[in-house]
């Protein structure tokens, strides 16, 4: 992490558009220190390419997202990414993590980058799996081990696109208690899921996305007890959304 | 018909008499191909992930110019080889015309392109689904490059030995460069070719038949080790 936040981040009418769709527009909003953050939205919503904006694998075409430390490089180091789907190298879990420290971190020492490796496995509980070749790995497994990479990062932001997608509940279980350990010791959580279940144990606060706008920012306990939108209402009710 | 049959005990005779003209032209011919393929990797695989990976102006042109390489007729490059090296070239100070060097050479630059340009084909693929999570984790250009390459290593290998069937089955670079020199730089496909030239049917297939035997046992060999690392390592 930087000595300095990077929070809070100002997210002021960003929009995105490929060709002349827009798949995200005039969507504002300011994430704290600490924070756990659940956006919700039908398929489509453009949940998962706001995410790309805020971690900056997409540039915007309107708008802005303001990270509140202006160095550039530190930004990025204090920031990493869950995909829905983990890419994995061909070679160990063990070996998988030691890759994102080498490179993700100022850290080349290669037997601190072990340490850290095998300290954050062993935090998920995955110290079994440290030299199995990581694509051979489970589809949870693998997910886990993509949080053990994130978590070993030490991020100060982390970003998780629909981190339990096609998983059973056990794998999902096991990643929501490292995402609510990692927010304990203090990283703030950007996440996007389909499972209310889900966004009712995580989130502190939901974003709902429909048709690439946002309809809605509402602290969760709200949200799911009187939402403003009728989109909104709709979701919860499982209402089909078009 | 009867002159396939004779040919292919003949072959069968020569290696398993492990005849020592013959085995020391088949030495010659892995040796020379061998480091050629060796050479031409380190320097093609590295440019073909480069390749995949930067965007310039005029990157398909580039592209489009090293497919088209694939298929350099091995006489032009042992020509263009052999003006470089004679004498009054820039490289004849060296004095490598007419040995194994000077073949070397010729087949390292004949198969750069086919594994460059299949590298590239591969790494492209690959970085298409790495992009995202190497971006994310700040990996810097050049480590996205070798991690691709490491990661794509069992799927190279392919082009590699792409790169060693065109090297070793090629007569025409190595006959300029080489002169097929009795005893000094005369590998299978020269000798085919000579005694074709002389007449000797039988024994130019015999070799033809030993030299597919060795192009096909080496694929083999490099075909279970590949498939059994790949079982360990996903």
């Amino acid at each position: 992490m930087v000595d300095a936040s990077i929070l809070p981040l100002n997210v002021e009418r960003l929009g995105f558009r490929v060709a002349d769709v827009a798949v995200l527009g005039d969507v504002s909003f300011r994430i704290e220190a600490g924070s756990r953050n659940v956006v919700l939205g039908p398929n489509g919503a453009g949940k998962s390419v706001l995410m790309r904006l805020l971690h900056g694998l997409l540039t915007p075409t309107d708008g802005s997202v303001g990270w509140s430390y202006h160095d550039a490089a530190a930004v990025r180091h204090a920031q990493t990414m869950v995909f829905q789907r983990p890419v994995m190298l061909r070679r160990t879990v063990r070996e998988n993590l030691e890759f994102a420290l080498r490179v993700g971190t100022s850290n080349k020492n290669a037997r601190e980058v072990r340490a850290a490796a095998i300290t954050a496995l062993e935090r998920v509980g995955l110290m079994r799996l440290a030299e199995r070749a990581a694509r051979l790995c489970s589809g949870g497994e693998q997910q886990r081990v993509a949080l053990a990479r994130a978590w070993a990062l030490q991020p100060e932001v982390l970003f998780l696109d629909e981190p339990t997608a096609s998983l059973d509940p056990a794998a999902t279980r096991a990643i929501e208690a490292t995402i609510a350990a990692m927010h304990a010791q203090g990283t703030t959580i950007v996440m996007t899921t389909h499972d209310l279940g889900q966004a009712k144990r995580l989130a502190d606060r939901v974003l709902f996305l429909h048709h690439g706008r946002l309809v809605e920012d509402t602290p969760a306990g709200i949200f799911f007890q009187q939402p403003k939108s009728p989109e909104a209402a709709a979701f919860l009710r499982g209402e089909l959304l078009w | 018909m009867q002159e396939i049959s004779e040919s292919l005990s003949l072959a069968a005779t020569l290696t398993l008499s492990l005849n020592s003209a013959m085995l020391s032209i088949a030495g010659l011919s892995l040796r020379v191909s061998g480091i050629a393929v060796l050479t031409a990797s380190l320097l093609a695989l590295p440019f073909g992930a480069w390749l995949a990976l930067a965007r310039f102006p005029g990157r398909q042109v580039v592209i489009a110019v090293l497919n088209g390489m694939m298929g350099l007729p091995p006489v032009v490059v042992g020509l263009l080889v052999y003006l470089l090296l004679s004498r009054a070239g820039p490289l004849g100070a060296l004095g490598i015309l007419f040995t194994p060097a000077a073949m070397m050479v010729a087949q390292a630059l004949l198969i750069f392109p086919i594994i460059a340009a299949l590298a590239r084909q591969v790494i492209e693929d690959a970085w298409g689904e790495y992009r995202e999570q190497l971006v994310s984790l700040n990996a810097s250009r050049m480590q996205c490059m070798r991690a691709l390459l490491w990661d794509m290593r069992f799927t190279l290998t392919t082009a590699v030995l792409a790169g060693f069937g065109r090297a070793i089955a090629e007569v025409g670079a190595v006959m300029i460069v080489g002169g097929n020199i009795d005893g000094v730089t005369r590998v299978m496909t020269t000798a085919i070719s000579l005694e074709t030239s002389k007449g000797d049917l039988p024994l130019a297939l015999a070799l033809g038949a030993v030299l597919i035997a060795m192009v096909v046992v080496i694929n083999l060999a490099a075909q279970i080790i590949k498939s059994t690392a790949m079982k360990r390592h996903g």
